[in-house]
């Protein structure tokens, strides 16, 4: 077999599009050749580079669980060239693909353990593909806690699915608007989420906390975790520095000696306390 | 490998087979006192001795733009044409000096990481480099320092050794290295035992390497980086003039319903280059850059690549327009 171009994206279909929040969307992408669907394997945590022909390729998480085959999802907020690129397009056209890169959660080791996902905002995508990953397996883990926040009530993304989570009896949700955001219905907690975890006070024990959200609600969200209990081998978070390979050739994620495309995107803070804290 | 000798007339001969192949020829060219690579197609446009071209060779292999591949959009749809190989041209690179031949190899390391960059080595593949060991050097060079020397023959097919009588040593390193050599055999000649570090220039050792190494591994937080890159415009001239430099960008180059995915030179020097749509910037200023470009080359790649990102040619000194000097912040690292 030839050598394969790494720069020449696989052509998906966009097979159905959500709003999710205000300049938020799920695209669901489905391959268009049958044989590289077939042939295309990832794990909850990897990412891809998502091009709008025309405008460029931009950098997202894999938002869907390999458990769900046939399909992958992408969520992301229209901000610049290529994302605006991206939400111009329809249902049934044609989008690039280039992927899966880097490292994954390991979620073997996690095996009859408890689980808590701290996510902020627009970082629920990189954690619903290990939610979902985990609900769809959930006999492999004990209990499963996720707290999830936004600016706003209209802000929180994935909302079908929150109410499905909500409802079911063996996932612990608690969702959180920052004070201000909320509405006059709304029966979440009003608060920033480092505050709402410490409120909610998940046990340490044989458990795995994984935090995904701003730079700020992370720096201040693992010290709540500490003062939990939460060793840093316990706890884990995927960093989104700018790329444009994704194979770690242009020379641009690097964190210290790592680089996020290929040692990352997924992180423990074990790790982290080894790295450059300013180059993410 | 093997040694053999040839002689004035006879490299007349082997260039104009060379040229007669068919190959593309680039070579350094003298024009308005700067020397280039260009394309030749006599002996007599080449450059007798220089010291440095402004630009390293690099671009025979890692071209400045580079269409990755081009694409069309009809009702919504798309058709891709990739990148095909068979229109890269054999390409002879004459005249190269072993710094940038030796520049190759972190080339080669950086572009294979795992994944394989099929436009690199349809380049690389078909681009053969016949090297002339320097009998000149400046105070800019230091190749000596970073495993390399005026003589060296990492990254070369050939290796040519100037002898006063106007002919070369000649080694042959690679199989490339002999099939060009065969397409003159006859103007090769046995070796003559003559010993070619008689005539390399001299380039005293200016820096421990493996010391400066080990002096960075914990260097990030030194105040160094500070003080050396106060006068650092951020321009970007050293990392376009490096032989090894190798970061990119990718861009998109489309009209009306066609376009190209493009691949071009980027430079860890540019304040845009790790800035995130949220306005977030892990590296906002200078210095935080300029402590990239430094630990890059001489702390990460040999870390995680087992090669160096520095051939010692001394280029981004000579290109800096604010005199920003590495050798001397190289080994003012390892003094302090």
């Amino acid at each position: 077999m030839s050598e394969q171009n790494i720069y020449l994206p696989y052509l998906m279909t966009i097979d159905k599009i959500t709003n999710e929040a205000p300049g938020v969307r799920t695209f669901k992408l489905k391959f268009q050749s049958e044989e590289e669907a077939n042939a295309f394997n990832f794990k909850a945590g990897q990412f891809g580079e998502y091009s709008a022909f025309g405008e460029g390729e931009s950098t997202f998480c894999i938002a869907s669980s390999p458990t769900r085959k046939g399909y992958i999802e992408c969520t992301f907020r229209e901000t610049g060239k290529v994302t605006s690129g991206l939400a111009a397009l329809e249902e049934g056209s044609t989008m690039g693909f280039r992927g899966p890169f880097g490292n994954t959660f390991p979620m073997d080791d996690w095996k009859g353990k408890s689980l808590v996902f701290i996510a902020g905002g627009i970082a629920l995508p990189p954690m619903r593909c290990v939610i979902q990953n985990a609900l769809d397996l959930r006999e492999n883990f004990k209990d499963i806690t996720i707290v999830y926040g936004a600016k706003s009530v209209n802000d929180l993304v994935y909302k079908d699915e929150l109410k499905e989570w909500a409802e079911r009896p063996d996932v612990n949700l608690v969702t959180t608007v920052d004070p201000g955001g909320e509405t006059p219905d709304w029966k979440g907690e009003i608060g920033f989420v480092p505050t709402v975890v410490e409120k909610t006070a998940p046990s340490p024990e044989n458990t795995i906390a994984i935090v995904c959200g701003p730079p700020i609600m992370i720096k201040f969200t693992f010290p709540v975790l500490e003062k939990l209990g939460f060793k840093d081998d316990q706890i884990y978070t995927t960093l989104e520095n700018r790329m444009k390979c994704g194979v770690g050739k242009c020379g641009r994620c690097n964190v210290g000696k790592l680089y996020v495309c290929k040692d990352g995107p997924v992180f423990s803070k074990e790790q982290l306390n080894d790295i450059p804290a300013e180059e993410y | 490998m093997e040694t053999k000798y040839i002689s004035k007339n006879g490299l007349n001969e082997w260039f104009s087979q060379i040229v007669k192949s068919g190959k593309r020829v680039y070579a350094p060219v003298e024009e308005r006192g700067k020397v280039e690579f260009k394309k030749v197609q006599a002996l007599s446009e080449v450059a007798e001795e220089y010291i440095q071209t402004t630009q390293s060779i690099k671009s025979a292999v890692f071209p400045r733009a580079e269409v990755l591949f081009s694409y069309e959009k009809e009702n919504g749809q798309v058709k891709v044409e990739d990148f095909n190989p068979d229109t890269v041209k054999e390409t002879v690179l004459w005249k190269v000096h072993p710094c940038d031949a030796a520049g190759f190899k972190p080339l080669t390391a950086i572009f294979n990481w795992d994944y394989t960059d099929k436009l690199y080595n349809a380049h690389l593949e078909k681009t053969t480099l016949v090297t002339f060991s320097c009998a000149k050097a400046d105070k800019s060079c230091f190749c000596t320092s970073v495993n390399g020397g005026p003589g060296n023959t990492s990254g070369s097919d050939v290796l040519l050794t100037m002898l006063p009588d106007g002919g070369a040593i000649v080694e042959i390193l690679t199989p490339k290295g002999e099939a060009l050599v065969q397409l003159a055999a006859s103007a090769f000649e046995d070796d003559k035992g003559e010993d070619k570090s008689k005539y390399l220039a001299d380039v005293p050792l200016a820096f421990d390497l493996e010391e400066v190494r080990a002096r960075l591994a914990t260097a990030f937080d030194s105040p160094v980086w500070k003080e050396q890159s106060e006068r650092c415009l951020g321009c970007g001239a050293c990392a376009f003039v490096c032989p090894t430099c190798a970061c990119f960008d990718i861009q998109e180059d489309a009209h009306g319903s066609k376009g190209k995915r493009i691949r071009c030179w980027d430079s860890c020097g540019f304040s845009l280059f790790t800035l995130h749509t949220s306005g977030h910037n892990p590296r906002a200023v200078q210095s935080q850059r300029w402590r990239q470009r430094i630990l890059h080359k001489f702390s990460y790649m040999p870390d995680r690549l087992s090669v160096f990102g520095c051939t010692g040619c001394g280029r981004c000194s000579r290109a800096c327009p604010v005199d920003m000097n590495i050798l001397e912040h190289i080994t003012s690292i390892t003094k302090k």
